[in-house]
């Protein structure tokens, strides 16, 4: 869904900051997709190669770091593991869970120079 | 822009004929303007000023080196300085690489928060309740949307928004009820976003203590991700889909507080099982209110007027409830000054 719009978000801060930095390349930009959240890893890759064209950080390599999926169950009074926000407690199979963690879509940080 | 269904950002266009990105002014100037100008900083965190130290990174071909650089000042913000005078021209440590990580943390989505962020204050600031409509296309949004305005129209100030990729048809058939609708055409764009809703805010100028709904581009999937500044996400769901599509599209269906059930007048003609979807629909997020309605044939409506009408209540309320407690606050300091 929708990874044009996330790569042109990473972009955008990255372009700023590396602007700010005074950098005249950016080498590796880091980010954090969660497995909850609406994001396609590899659509976003591929997206972002395509934006970051003709850019300060053209030839970037994306680094995605997974943030696996949490979730508070109700019945259990537990946080516990979520593969996907329509997946069952591991526990008492139930669906009474609330995703706590695991939704994050985040550029952590870039390397320049 | 979406890789599924190809849409991108430059043709957008709010109702009126301008480009979204071009404003008018009310004496007749014109200007273009930026958005990557948004008064906002990004803070990079350096763990130590001047300190040097090493960071090992995997690539997505699986390879892993590590690296040295040095971090030279940049905004320490541990101890609330913001250095921006620590710039490109400074010396390097000898013997180490020149490459350094700046960390960003920010959000994705940051700058589509910030607009929506706006809109929801100034919606509050004005006791506005705000929704934001979502479904895939032909669940009978937009109906919905007709059937509940000419119930509501006489109680309330109503402003709507309609989002479509193309056509001013939407917001026709708001408009022949009477009360004020501008179109949004997003041109290859699959949802609307913050920036875009601002705009409409700016243009129609919903009256204080009134209902703002938003029906966004008939889309499942793209439209869960970007905030509007919206209270609320009002998902619709019609008996002539799918049980299942809660689970098809489990993103909408989390992201959305209250889940329209449409069509329920042709349940005895189809194979339809409304309590599946519920239940579904329940999977994906406990927390959803579910009202089971039939726009064409009234029934089930006056639940979610009830709802409705809740929200615009509680809406005027908090903001009573601030203009008092400002009020007090007023009164209280002319107290003080008085004493002195």
């Amino acid at each position: 869904m929708h990874e044009m719009s996330l790569a042109e978000g990473v972009l955008q801060l990255v372009e700023e900051t590396a602007q700010r930095e005074g950098a005249q390349r950016v080498k590796l930009v880091v980010v954090e997709i969660g497995q909850l959240s609406s994001v396609e890893p590899e659509a976003l890759r591929f997206c972002f190669e395509a934006v970051a064209q003709g850019g300060i950080a053209r030839g970037a390599a994306l680094e995605i770091v997974d943030v696996p999926g949490s979730g508070w169950c109700q019945p259990c009074a537990a946080t516990v593991p979520m593969v996907a926000s329509y997946a069952a407690c591991p526990r008492c199979g139930g669906y009474q869970l609330q995703p706590t963690g695991g939704s994050e879509m985040r550029v952590r940080e870039i390397e320049i120079e | 822009m979406c890789t599924v269904c190809g849409c991108g950002a430059d043709e957008a266009k709010i109702e009126g004929g301008e480009h979204a990105h071009t404003h008018v002014h009310a004496d007749g100037t014109v200007h273009t303007h930026h958005h990557g100008d948004d008064h906002e900083h990004t803070h990079s965190h350096d763990h130590a000023p001047d300190g040097a130290h090493s960071h090992v990174h995997r690539h997505a071909n699986g390879s892993t080196h590590v690296h040295e650089h040095v971090h030279q000042g940049e905004h320490d913000h541990d101890h609330g300085d913001l250095d921006y005078g620590a710039g490109p021209a400074r010396a390097h440590v000898p013997g180490l690489s020149q490459t350094r990580m700046v960390q960003i943390e920010q959000d994705i989505l940051s700058k589509n928060n910030a607009h929506a962020a706006k809109n929801r204050a100034c919606f509050d600031e004005r006791g506005i309740f705000a929704l934001n409509l979502v479904s895939g296309p032909g669940s009978g949004k937009t109906t919905l949307l007709v059937e509940t305005i000419k119930r509501l129209k006489d109680r309330v100030a109503i402003a709507v928004v309609e989002g479509d990729q193309q056509t001013a048809n939407d917001a026709e058939r708001i408009r022949a009820t009477g009360v004020p609708a501008l179109q949004i055409n997003t041109g290859k764009g699959c949802h609307l976003d913050g920036h875009m809703v601002g705009h409409a805010i700016e243009r129609l100028a919903p009256a204080e203590e009134s209902l703002f709904l938003i029906e966004n581009v008939g889309n499942l999937v793209c439209p869960a991700a970007f905030a509007l500044g919206e209270h609320h996400k009002v998902a619709i769901l019609s008996v002539t889909e799918g049980e299942d599509k809660p689970l098809k599209y489990p993103d909408m269906f989390r992201a959305a507080d209250v889940l329209l059930l449409n069509k329920c007048d042709l349940l005895p003609y189809l194979a339809f099982d409304a309590d599946l979807a519920e239940a579904n629909a329940r999977r994906v997020n406990p927390r959803l209110t579910v009202f089971r309605v039939s726009a064409t044939q009234g029934d089930g409506m006056e639940a979610w007027l009830a709802w409705l009408t809740a929200g615009l209540e509680a809406q005027r309320a908090k903001r009573n409830e601030t203009v008092t407690a400002l009020k007090a606050r007023v009164a209280e300091l002319e107290r003080q000054l008085a004493g002195h």
